[in-house]
This record gives structure tokens, sequence and C-alpha cells, in this order.
């Protein structure tokens, strides 16, 4: 049994944030979606301080081996999500972790405060792919801003507080030191990777928004470097996603560091990926499993 | 009726050509039968993906026909190969297993839900986007419901599915009237050119639409339903990478703002819910 911040888990294979709606998903596949719940915590979609309609369509594109993405953070907003969606995902049989995301420090404390403080929630996480609004720059490309973020937000909440790091930077670990100063407890790692493609009937860009982020097995490769460098740069428990889509991958993810492991864009074409990867982990499908058990799960 | 969670592996019972299309059949031995409108989340097995990378993602298709068989249930899907997904489905071999996520998405309402004072259906079904309109058209036809349906097909090489899924006997159901652009068969022109027609008729205030079919056809529908005062429901499509609500790609604008995940708020739209149905 995984202990994570002081959380337990009945396994390590998690959801990555945004990429699976709990509520829409009971509502397509009932109760049957509790019995058998894909993952060990459940991580929200990122809530925002105010209700956000997301991006223009055209938001996805396939790409080889994985997709392009631009959503555009479409949710009810800080408010609506406390009162509508908190108490039916507290229906979820696993421990809740809340993605926050605002543009400039004060609203990023009063969401930390208002969702911190219900019982409901065990953890947050903090998505810092978002420009702060006075500075122009993107706080989780900037070991400076990210720290002065932490600084600010950790005397807030008791509360394990996760740092979502984004992949498109030089060095992500730089980045991770400055949120372990600012007295993170766990990173995670790693959000999409900037990318574009043309659409052959236009010649235009495919994605509405001219780029988005690349997911999926494409970039399993470069999520696991990523996290051997932040691995090798900080203390903290890691969450690694990425591509995976089986439990050798998930195997590769813990050898290398990982305390948890997080499932996106697999989830899109198996809805019990989660399920999947969790159980070849324990079976011991992956040639790995054995040393993971004695390095990780028991 | 929920679907099963998950997605399920099906074996592949058939897989005819029809014209310019293809028309595969799947045991399916888990999942509830599909109600006209409903969708599937497609992928073979085996080789989908390998080489190039793609197809990654499961293809939503829409069931055109259901029916019980030994085992379970038999789904036929009516497809055409235009990329890397739907050419493999269109490869697909019997014995072969495909997994299957569904049904999903809503389905068509009744003339008398859409409309109380409604008394009958006009079915309207452009290319492939036929298959959703053979299922909706049994079960009208079993409920005793008026209807007719217009069929409309760009030329030969992009048409089929007809004596498959719209004929008794030998010949095409008498509710039935083509179209084609290129006049290989019924009207030359437009099947929104029948519809225009059946519009101006006295009763037409009495029929509520149902269509299926490319964007730029679906969008002359609802803006001639729009114009004439005559309820539609319109089975749409969008870029879907999950199905079931949790990847937001298939976002549609509606008419006061903001957006509807037609996985799961859809793929049946009212005509007076969408600002227009997009298309190039």
């Amino acid at each position: 049994m995984p202990d994570f911040c002081g959380i337990e888990l009945a396994h390590p294979v998690i959801n990555a944030s945004g990429t699976y709606d709990a509520i829409a998903a009971r509502r397509v596949f009932g109760d049957a979606l509790l019995e058998d719940f894909p993952f060990s915590a459940f991580v929200s979609k990122t809530i925002t301080p105010e209700p956000r309609a997301g991006n223009a369509p055209r938001r996805i594109w396939e790409t080889p081996a994985g997709m392009i993405n631009s959503i555009g953070l479409p949710n009810k907003g800080l408010e609506e999500f406390l009162a509508e969606d908190l108490p039916q995902l507290a229906e979820l049989p696993v421990p809740l972790i809340v993605s926050v995301m605002a543009t400039n420090r004060e609203e990023f404390s009063r969401l930390v405060e208002r969702v911190g403080e219900r019982d409901e929630v065990a953890a947050l996480e903090l998505n810092v792919s978002c420009p702060n609004v006075h500075s122009g720059l993107i706080v989780g490309e900037q070991p400076s801003e990210t720290l002065a973020l932490l600084e600010a937000l950790r005397p807030l909440t008791p509360k394990p507080l996760i740092v979502k790091l984004t992949p498109n930077v030089a060095q992500p670990e730089a980045v991770a030191v400055a949120a372990e100063e600012g007295g993170a407890d766990a990173v995670s790692l790693i959000n999409t990777l900037k990318a574009s493609a043309i659409d052959p009937a236009t010649g235009e860009p495919a994605i509405a928004a001219g780029h988005g982020g690349l997911s999926g097995p494409a970039v399993r490769p470069i999520a696991l470097q990523q996290l051997r460098a932040v691995r090798a740069a900080t203390e903290l428990p890691l969450i690694g996603m990425g591509g995976i889509c089986t439990g050798a991958d998930a195997a590769e993810f813990l050898s290398a560091g990982a305390a948890l492991v997080a499932v996106g864009t697999e989830s899109f074409r198996d809805p019990r990926a989660g399920s999947r990867i969790a159980n070849d982990l324990e079976t011991g499908v992956s040639e790995l499993a054995p040393r993971l058990k004695a390095l990780h799960l028991e | 009726m929920s679907a099963p969670f998950g997605r399920r592996a099906c074996e592949v019972t058939a897989n005819v050509a029809s014209g310019g299309y293809r028309i595969f059949s799947l045991r399916d031995r888990e999942g509830p039968a599909p109600a006209p409108g409903q969708f599937y989340m497609l992928a073979s097995e085996d080789s989908w993906g390998e080489g190039g990378g793609r197809p990654f993602l499961p293809r939503a298709i829409s069931v055109a026909e259901a029916a019980p068989a030994k085992d379970g249930v038999r789904l036929d899907f009516l497809v055409e190969g235009v990329g890397p997904g739907t050419d493999r489905l269109c490869a697909l071999e019997p014995g072969e297993r495909i997994w299957v996520t569904g049904p999903l998405g809503n389905s068509f309402s009744t003339p008398k839900q859409v409309n109380p004072d409604a008394a009958g259906a006009i079915l309207v079904g452009g290319g492939i986007g036929i298959a959703p309109m053979a299922i909706w058209r049994r079960h009208l036809v079993e409920r005793g419901i008026p209807l007719r349906v217009l069929l409309g097909f760009r030329n030969e090489a992009h048409s089929g599915g007809l004596n498959e899924l719209f004929c008794a006997g030998d010949s095409l159901c008498p509710d039935v009237r083509l179209a084609s652009e290129d006049g290989h068969a019924g009207h030359q022109g437009y099947v929104t050119d029948l519809l225009a027609t059946m519009l101006a008729g006295d009763d037409a205030a009495t029929a509520v639409v149902y269509s299926c079919g490319p964007p730029a056809m679906l969008e002359a529908v609802r803006a001639l339903c729009a114009e004439r005062g005559v309820a539609c429901e319109l089975a749409m499509e969008s870029p879907m990478a999950c199905g079931f609500g949790a990847c937001f790609g298939c976002a549609v604008p509606k008419p006061d703002g903001g957006y509807m995940r037609l996985c799961v708020d859809g793929p049946v739209v009212r005509g007076d819910a969408v600002l227009e149905v997009a298309h190039a």
C-alpha cells in the first residue's frame, strides 16, 4: 500500500488532471464506475477562480502515437465547483486531489484556502503552467516565480501541495528544487509538450488555438528523462506521467523513482486503463515488477 | 441504461462491401441494445496504430442497425475509409476482435416527444450519415409513425448501404427518396432540395425532421427547418478522443454561449440548441 504524503492509497496508479471527468463517466457507465474505480486517488480537472467556457474548437488532433489538445481549462469556477461538483466527487471511493490555477497570487491564495478547508479534499495540485498577470511570465517556467508562489500558498493549508511541472523548459529540475524550497510536498510531471500540426485539408493549423499540448506514448521517453532529472535534484515524492499505457510503462517510471504514476490519454482509449495498469503492476506482468515491489510497493 | 464500464473485445462476424462503403457486424455479448442515434468507440484489437503510429485513438461510429443474436446483440456499422482509422475498420476480418465502448450518447426523441402536435417524421441522411437513419427508421415503422426518408449521396463512389439498410425485399422501401449530386440515382442535386420541397407543403408544420450527414448538409437542414418553423434533431459529429466526457475535445458552441460536449450532451441535438453546424 503506497503512502503518498500521508495519504494511504490502494495502488500507485492515479489519473492525470483534466483527463477524466468522474461525474460525466458516472452518467455514462453508472455506479459500476464506483465499484471498480480505476484510480487509487482522483485528481480533478483544474479549477479556476471564475467559470471558463474553454477554447473554441477544433480542440484535439490525433498525431502519431498521441494527440494534441488545446481545451482551455473549461470549468465551473470555484464557487460552483465547491457547491455542485465537490459533493459528487466525495462519493468516489478514493481520496480526492483538487487541481487549481489562477493568474495572480491573491486569486491563487483564495483557491487554496477555499479548497483546502474542505474535508472532502485530501491534497491540492497547483497547475502552474499559466502566466502570472503581473509579471507576464509563466510561473512554472521560472524557478523564482514558482518559489514566490509556494511561499505565499504554503502557510494557507496544512494539506499536501503538489506542484505540476511543465516540460516546456530546459531544466525542469530547477523548478522542482524551487518548489521544494517553497514548501511543496510533492511534484507531478509532465504536463503536455507544446506542439502543433497542420490540417492537410486546409493547410492551416489543425488546432484552432494554433498550438496545443502533445500527450500519449509519443512523449513517454521525454517524460521519463525529465522524471530522472528531477529525481536526481530533489527528495520530494514524484508523480510520474506521460504516455503510460501499460503496466510495463508504469514500471519504467516507478523504477526511475516515481512514488506514483498517473494515466491520462490512455484512459481515452480504455476507460478502465488505470485498473488494468495497476493490476499488471501487482501481478508482475512486467519484468521489472519483482524489483519494483521491493522498491516501492510494499 | 448505462453502457458497460470500460471497453470490451467483441468478435467481428461479417464485413461486406456495399457500393463505396462497407458494412461490418459485431457480436456484443455484454452491452444493452443501443437506442437509435447512439454511437460506439471502436478500435481493432490488433494493428491499431502499428507502423506509422496512427490510428491511435478509437473512432466514434454511429450504429446503423442492431438485432438480437445468439449470445447477445448483433451490431452493424456503416463505414467509409477516409483516413487511417476508418481504413482499418474497413479492413476488419470476420473472426478478429475489436475493442468496443458503448452504447454512448443520447438518442433520437419520437416526434411527439419533440412536438406534442407532431404527426410524422422526415428523415434526412447524407452519405455515411444514412447509418443512424436506418435504425431510427425501423424503430419509427415499428411504432406505426408515418415517415418519409430522404437520402443523398455525392456520387456513386461515395454511396452505399441502401440495399442492406433501406430495402424491403428486392426494392427500396416505398417511403425512401434519393438524391445524388451526379444524378446517378434519384433527383440530381442535393437531398436538401427534396427537403425544401417537402417543407413547402401544407402538412410540413406537423412533421419533425431528423438528420445526419456531412456538416454542410446538416447546416442546410438546420437553417431550412428554422426558416420554416419545423422542429429538427441533428445527429452531429465532432472530433472525439474518448466518447465518455473525459477529453473535452468534442465541444460544440451553444446559442447562449459556452460549449456542449457532443459525446455526453449529444450526439443528437435539437436544431435550436446549436448556433449553427460549423462546416468548411
